[in-house]
Order: C-alpha cells, then structure tokens, then sequence
C-alpha cells in the first residue's frame, strides 16, 4: 500500500548513516589495511603484524586487558553483592554510576596527581615507612587506573543478575546444608555469570583499546593495541599499519564478544560503555 | 535477608570513598593558591578567574556546548525517524540485520570509529575541524537515540495507529500527534545520552579534529600532557557539576519515562 512508500521516507536519512558512517569506515579500514607508506598494494603490513614486535604488543596488550578485567571483577563481586543487600539499593547503585559520567580524562588527570612524587599516595607510603616511590609510568598505576575507571562497568551486571537472583534459592541451599562458600560457588556465581560476562565484555574491550590512560599514567611503559592505532595513525602517519592492527582489534573485539555474548539482556544499558 | 556485617559496611565504605576521593581531591585543589596537587598553601578563586578570562578556552567551551547541542538536535531526529521505521518494517530478518548495524558503533572502541573516520573525512574531501568533528558527533550519537526510542515505541500498541487511521487521521498527523507525543520520553533520555556522549567525546574528536578547531577534552589532554595546571581543575569542578545536572535531568526523564508505562500513559 501507499503506507509503505511513507514508511520507508523515515528510513532515508537513517540508511544513509548506515551506509556511510557504519559500513563504509569498516570498508575503508580494510581497505587501507592493504596499502603501505608508498601507497602500493600489499601484504606487508600483515606480515609486520605478525612479526615478533607487534606480536609481543599484542601479547602484552591483552595481559594488560586480562589483569584489569581479573581485579575489575575481583573487587565489583563483593560490591555488587553486598549493594544487593543494602536498604536503599538503587540510590547506593546511582552513587556507583555517577562516577563513571565524569570524563575520563578528569580522572586520570587526578591520578597525575595523586600518584605524583608528592602525591598523596606516596606520602601515605612514607608514612607507614615504605618511603617514597615511583608510582607514575609504572604498570601499577596503569592497572590502578584503570579499575578504577572500570568498576562501575564491572558493578553494574553483575549488580543487576544478583539482584534478579531468586532468595528462595539461598535459603534452599542453606536448608539442605551447605556452607555459604558452597551455596555462593554451586548457586549465586554459576546463576550470575552472565552478568558478570556482561561487565566482561563492558571492561575488556575498552582496555585493549583505551589509550588516554597508558598516555597519560603509564608513560611509555604500557603499549595497548589502541596506544599502537593512535600512535601509527596520529604521530607516526603510517596509516596502512594502523588500520592493520584496527582490522585486528575489530576481530578480538568480535571474538571476545562471541565468548561473552547471551541472548539474556545485560546490563550495559546504563551508564557509558566504550 | 540479614543486616548487612560489618566487614561488608567497611568493604563498601572503602570502595565508595576510592570511587569519589580522586573527584573531590581534583575539586579541592582548585581552590589552592600554591600552583600544585601536593600541597594546600591557601584558599583561592583564581583559578576560576583564569577559566573565565581565557577568551580562547571561552571560545573551545562554547564549541564543545554547540557541537553537543547541534549534534543530539540532529541525531534525535535521524535516529527517532529511523527507529519508527524500524518498528515498521515488516521482515524480521530485515529488522534484525538493521538493529546489528545500528549497534556496531555503540559497542566499538572509539580509537576505530576515529580512526576510520578521519580515513573516511579524507577520502570524501571533508575539511577536519568544526564541520568533521559536528558529523562524527552526529553519527556516533544516532545509534545510542535509536535505543533509548525503540522500546517505547514497541511497547505502543499499534491499535492507537489504526484507531487515528480510522478517525481519518492523516500520516502526518498520527506521526506527530499519535506516535511521538507516546514516545517523547523515550526521546528526551535519547537527547540527554546524545547530549553527555558528546560532551564526554575525547577520542573521536581527537581523530577528526584539525588544527584550528578544538573542544573542550581535546584542551584538557593537550594540558594534561604537559603537566599539571590548576586551571584543570577548575575545569573539573564545573564539569562535575553540570555533569551531575545532566544525569539528575536524565534519571528524571526516565523515571517518568517509567512512571507513564506503570500508569499506562495518563
């Protein structure tokens, strides 16, 4: 019918954003990924991608990724379980994402600060006699940082699929007698892994990819995949590799998402994610 | 369900005083007198005499507050029209393949949206600077309004559209008197997300932006590389709050965006 042809006119502008700024960029990154500095056609930069400088990036860009994930979840559990037992859970929730709607860069700023050689952070050292350290520039301060900035990620699915959880079902497993540890280990964890793949997802991604935090905190000690882009793309102008390793961070990206991903809706509607 | 043990109330006490401690020490030494994070010397307003005297920051805030504006006006528009169009396509496999695509910009790094935008404004022709940064803004806000619209518009039964139809409602008129006023406060949660997503933007910009034209998170990292300025944190104690107005007018809007389903529209 007419109704149809109408219908479609509100698609028009919309096709054409997913035509140029969706599919397009992805295309182009591809594309690029084929040509060196000289603008010629080839391979080479895939072969540079698996040579052992960009390997050992690689490696080291997801050791980093693991390890702020690894203590995102370690210390956002506990968070998100004990906030599901609060009194005003929600207003204690809100407390948790506001922080993540500060700018990042603020935030990191602020541990310029705080980690700086004068810094609160060493003249609390000093004062239980551990003395000054250097705590800028150092993989410390990098997977600080970064937790910091993630948790809320972390916090929020995990709070969600906790909160959803069934109490009946604690108390059944307690009745037929087992331990806390084994009622959180055989009934609330497997229950809530979802929420925490979720936050997973919400938190490993961006430390892969992030590179304001490395730049700002970690100096040059800590390289992620993301730093290398910004690095080929803006200071050295080779764009031919970056968009290589692009080519390859969209794949991770792709994988991680697979491993994580559920049909259940997660978490990650609220508050930012990127 | 028992109280809450004490281990629990200290865990919890320490988590949220990590979370807000950084904020608060940012905000408190942008009253110091001394020129340093490390040590107090005395209170000051100067600081945020110098944020109000620089005609050069005054002009990168009110490009970054423009950008913001014009880019969550535009992308509303484009991404309220999508969604309906959404809703109203028939094939569901369709739908499926246009509501993966409309989430592949929300869930990529912002390095590979900058990244290949900046190779897309240059393979197009497309000036860098306020024309390249207002798109990107544009197009990587669309997707975020297409989500926050689309559940209101599923939940509305598509009776009312027929009923409109059948009091001899024009297509316009059941676009702009039926269906968007149901879905304003989908749309107003779109355009408050929009509007944050951009202000908050540093990566993005990052890429697409030339030399001349600046925003306010590209000034900040360009400070912040070179060290620690107080005028910083001046920034940061506006930012903070006009960040916590925009989140305040954003759960405001979608607790009446919640608050109208539970009472079923009136």
């Amino acid at each position: 019918m007419n109704s149809k042809g109408a219908r479609s006119f509100y698609l028009i502008p919309y096709y054409i954003w997913i035509a140029l700024f969706v599919i397009a960029p992805i295309a182009l990154v591809v594309y690029y990924s084929f040509f060196d500095l000289q603008g010629n056609l080839t391979l080479e930069n895939y072969q540079n991608f698996f040579s052992s400088v960009y390997l050992r990036l690689t490696l080291s860009s997801f050791w980093y990724a693991f390890l702020v994930t690894f203590f995102s979840i370690l210390i956002a559990y506990p968070t998100a379980y004990w906030l599901t037992k609060t009194k005003h859970k929600q207003l204690w929730l809100l407390l948790i994402i506001i922080p993540s709607w500060i700018n990042l860069l603020l935030k990191t700023y602020a541990f310029i600060g705080i980690f700086g050689l004068y810094g609160p952070a060493n003249k609390f050292l000093a004062a239980i006699g551990l003395g000054e350290q250097q705590i800028l520039f150092t993989d410390f301060s990098f997977i600080f940082v970064s937790v910091y900035i993630f948790i809320p990620f972390m916090i929020l699915p995990i709070f969600n699929s906790l909160d959803k959880l069934n109490p009946a079902l604690m108390d059944a497993s307690r009745d037929l007698g087992a331990s806390s540890w084994m009622t959180f280990r055989k009934v609330i964890f497997p229950l809530t892994i979802n929420g925490v793949k979720s936050g997973v997802q919400a938190v490993f991604i961006p430390a892969l990819s992030l590179f304001v935090i490395t730049r700002l905190i970690a100096g040059n000690k800590v390289i992620t995949l993301g730093t290398a882009i910004e690095q080929q793309f803006l200071v050295t102008q080779n764009w031919g590799m970056g968009s290589t390793i692009a080519v390859f961070l969209i794949l991770f990206m792709i994988i991680i998402m697979m491993l994580t991903g559920q049909r259940e809706k997660g978490g990650s509607a609220n508050g930012k994610t990127k | 369900m028992g109280k809450l043990s004490k281990k629990a109330k200290v865990y919890l006490a320490v988590v949220f005083f990590i979370l807000y401690a950084p904020i608060f020490y940012l905000i408190f030494y942008s009253f110091n007198s001394g020129g340093t994070m490390s040590s107090f010397d005395g209170f000051t307003l100067e600081h945020y005499a110098a944020v109000f005297n620089d005609t050069r920051l005054l002009i990168i805030l009110m490009n970054t507050v423009i950008v913001a504006l014009l880019s969550s006006l535009i992308s509303t528009a484009i991404g309220v029209l999508g969604a309906i169009g959404i809703v109203f396509l028939r094939n569901r496999k369709m739908r499926n393949a246009v509501l993966s695509l409309n989430n592949i910009l929300i869930v990529s790094p912002d390095v590979i949206i900058g990244a290949s935008f900046l190779i897309l404004f240059t393979m197009i022709g497309v000036k860098l600077g306020f024309a390249s940064v207002l798109i990107s803004h544009i197009a990587f806000s669309i997707p975020i309004v297409v989500i926050m619209v689309l559940p209101k518009l599923q939940e509305m039964s598509s009776t009312l559209i027929d009923a409109a139809a059948d009091l001899g409602a024009s297509k316009r008129d059941i676009l702009t008197r039926v269906i968007i006023p149901y879905i304003k406060p989908g749309i107003f949660a779109g355009f408050f997300l929009a509007l944050t997503y951009s202000l908050d933007d540093f990566a993005v910009t990052f890429f697409v932006t030339g030399n001349g034209f600046s925003t306010l998170s590209v000034e900040i990292y360009s400070m912040a590389r070179a060290g620690i300025t107080l005028t910083i944190n001046a920034l940061s104690a506006l930012i903070f709050i006009v960040t916590l107005g925009l989140v305040v007018g954003y759960y405001f809007f979608n607790q009446r965006a919640r608050n109208s389903i539970g009472t079923g529209g009136h």
